[in-house]
């Protein structure tokens, strides 16, 4: 019995080290698939350079992966599911920045530089245009 | 009106500058973990090999090890494979700790990361053996528990059942020997 238990254990960690993507025996849920890649699109895989689980091909991100689909599976929402990756890896894990702290930079840097560039825009054509009104207005007194 | 503009250049570039050099000084590989300071997560893993019995066909009962067997004493996981460089400059501190404080009642285990237990065994016997458990993980499951990234990382765990600290990389035996006797010295054993 031990046997085969250590049996089984030995060929589950053989199974999980060979890539095998037919891995799932008979019907592939494509509603929980889709669920898995939503979620695992936004885990950022912890070997790679800025990719996420869902377009690593690393070992670990399958691995990781799969943890995806079991717990989906097992009625945890996606969200919980994010949490669980937090709690173990830190926020880091989460490709897209979480929006508070020193994180909202990231949200906020970008509209406060389009308000300031365009505050800059309008002054110059503020400026422009009135030179350029005056001028005509001087040309218009000339004729 | 000339001196105006370069103020504004110098509010602009200065701070864009102090920000990229913060940044150089930061390492990128780095992942901050937020275990230490947290219990740490349960599993039943198999050993990778019974403990000898002697006896051909009778193994050993190779059940599954529990951390939370170990409640009550300090424990020292260590995840590594054999296709971890790393993992061989480490190895022999690990053993030094392992023969050390094994007598003082220190559990010491390896979990094997994404590794055939074949390579392995071949592993240890050509680094001349490991005096503690290896602990097989299928699926990884209980490395994405403990949030790693990649081997070798050591983690040390209280009595209390919590993660005091985490190593990422090979530790040497000073770091072994500091973290364990901190441990050691931070909870006396109460109970036992």
């Amino acid at each position: 019995m031990k046997a085969v238990i250590l049996a089984v254990g030995v060929a589950l960690s053989l199974a999980s080290v060979t890539p095998d993507p037919a891995q799932s025996p008979g019907v592939v849920d494509t509603a929980l698939e889709a669920a898995t890649a939503r979620v695992a699109s936004q885990l950022r895989c912890p070997v790679c350079q800025g990719l996420s689980i869902q377009d690593s091909p690393t070992e670990l991100a399958r691995e990781m992966k799969d943890v995806v689909r079991d717990q989906l599976a097992a009625g945890r929402t996606p969200e919980e599911v994010k949490a669980y990756f937090v709690s173990k890896y830190g926020e880091w894990i989460l490709l897209e920045p979480q929006p508070h702290g020193f994180n909202l930079a990231v949200y906020l840097l970008p509209i406060a530089a389009l308000l300031g560039g365009g505050g800059v825009v309008a002054v110059a054509v503020r400026r422009w245009t009135r030179q350029g009104g005056s001028a005509t207005d001087e040309s218009a007194e000339e004729i | 009106m000339n001196w105006k503009r370069s103020l504004v250049a110098v509010l602009v570039v200065i701070p864009i500058v102090a920000l990229f050099g913060y940044g150089l000084t930061r390492n990128p590989r780095e992942i901050p973990s937020p275990l230490p300071g947290r219990p740490a997560p349960d599993f039943a893993l198999m050993p990778m090999d019974a403990p000898s019995s002697g006896e051909e066909g009778v193994s050993a009962p190779s059940l599954p090890v529990r951390l939370s067997d170990h409640r009550g004493e300090v424990v020292v996981l260590n995840f590594w494979a054999s296709w971890c460089i790393p993992c061989r400059d480490e190895h022999p501190a690990l053993v030094a700790a392992a023969e050390r404080y094994q007598p003082k009642g220190v559990i010491f285990y390896g979990v094997l990361y994404n590794d055939s237990p074949d390579a392995a065994r071949r592993w240890l016997a050509e680094m001349g053996g490991q005096p503690y458990p290896t602990l097989l993980d299928p699926g990884s499951r209980t490395a994405i528990d403990y949030g790693l990234y990649g081997v070798p990382e050591t983690f040390f765990i209280d009595r209390e059942g919590k993660v005091v600290y985490k190593h990422i990389g090979p530790v040497t035996e000073a770091i072994l020997t500091t973290r364990i006797e901190e441990i050691l010295v931070g909870s006396p054993r109460g109970d036992a």
